[in-house]
């Protein structure tokens, strides 16, 4: 599975406020998700469908309920794969610049 | 972050790894894989059968951190390889965590099409809020770890490109 989904599905305020209110509390029926949004149950629906899609939410069947479940993977792929990356070169920038600056000394 | 931000009882993980579940159900069985990423460790399974009792002992990296004794126990639940291993899991390297008991911990592995697979934990963590604060990476910062989302992100890179992540 590629990025794209998960920058997608990252990329609209509706869907980081359903993750939000999955970290604060993880396991969360539909009917829960839906009585804090002002939005229709399908408009709900459709965002989680996107969620899922992209691996950041992860269904699972308890009894009769459907519980929705933030999956932190894919965030953490991409802080893997491209925060680390750059903050270790800033990082590197910076021991460098303080070796010359030492050096001139 | 406080252990309190979290209080599901249940957390799920996923990734999608570009292996075979046979060679994903080597590297969380076999102890020459497990000791190569997240947290490493050496399981002591014997046989791979459901009621077998087991220990995890400390490996590598954690005895280089001066970790002695065993760091994880429980009994195996369900073994139906390469596609589904149950199992309980206490921690009992730390005494407050030890005291919370066993929890109970499932991988699922599903293959997919292109080649790619996906692994889905499970880890059912009633009554062990600080368990539950640890494998969700709550304590990191304080160099204990990044939880199931740092295991699950080294184990595909072992897998994917031969190497575990840095760090």
């Amino acid at each position: 599975m590629d990025d794209d989904p998960v920058f997608k599905a990252l990329a609209d305020t509706t869907r980081r406020s359903l993750l939000d209110r999955l970290f604060e509390r993880d396991g969360r029926t539909l009917t829960e998700l839906e009585s804090q949004l002002e939005m229709t149950r399908f408009g709900v629906m459709k965002h989680l469908r996107v969620l899922e899609d992209a691996g950041l939410v992860v269904t699972r069947r308890s009894g009769r309920e459907k519980l929705h479940f933030l999956n932190p993977v894919p965030i953490r792929l991409i802080h893997d794969r491209w925060i680390d990356k750059y903050t270790e070169r800033r990082m590197s920038a910076l021991s460098t610049l303080k070796h010359e600056l030492e050096d001139q000394r | 972050m406080t252990a309190d931000t979290h209080t599901a009882t249940t957390q799920v993980y996923r990734v999608w790894i570009r292996a075979t579940p046979e060679a994903i159900w080597d590297a969380i069985t076999k102890p020459e894989w497990t000791d190569r990423y997240g947290y490493g460790g050496v399981p002591e399974y014997g046989e791979l059968t459901p009621g077998t009792e087991y220990r995890v002992l400390a490996g590598i990296g954690m005895q280089s951190q001066g970790v002695t004794g065993p760091v994880v126990d429980g009994e195996l639940v369900e073994v139906d390889p390469p596609r589904r291993f149950v199992q309980t899991w206490r921690m009992v390297m730390d005494d407050e965590m030890a005291a919370e008991g066993f929890t109970r911990l499932s991988y699922d592995i599903d293959p997919r099409p292109d080649g790619v697979t996906r692994l889905t934990v499970t880890h059912e963590l009633e009554s062990a809020p600080r368990v539950s604060a640890m494998v969700s990476g709550d304590f990191e910062d304080e160099g204990a770890g990044g939880g199931w989302a740092w295991i699950l992100s080294d184990l595909k890179s072992l897998l994917e490109t031969g190497a575990p992540l840095a760090g």
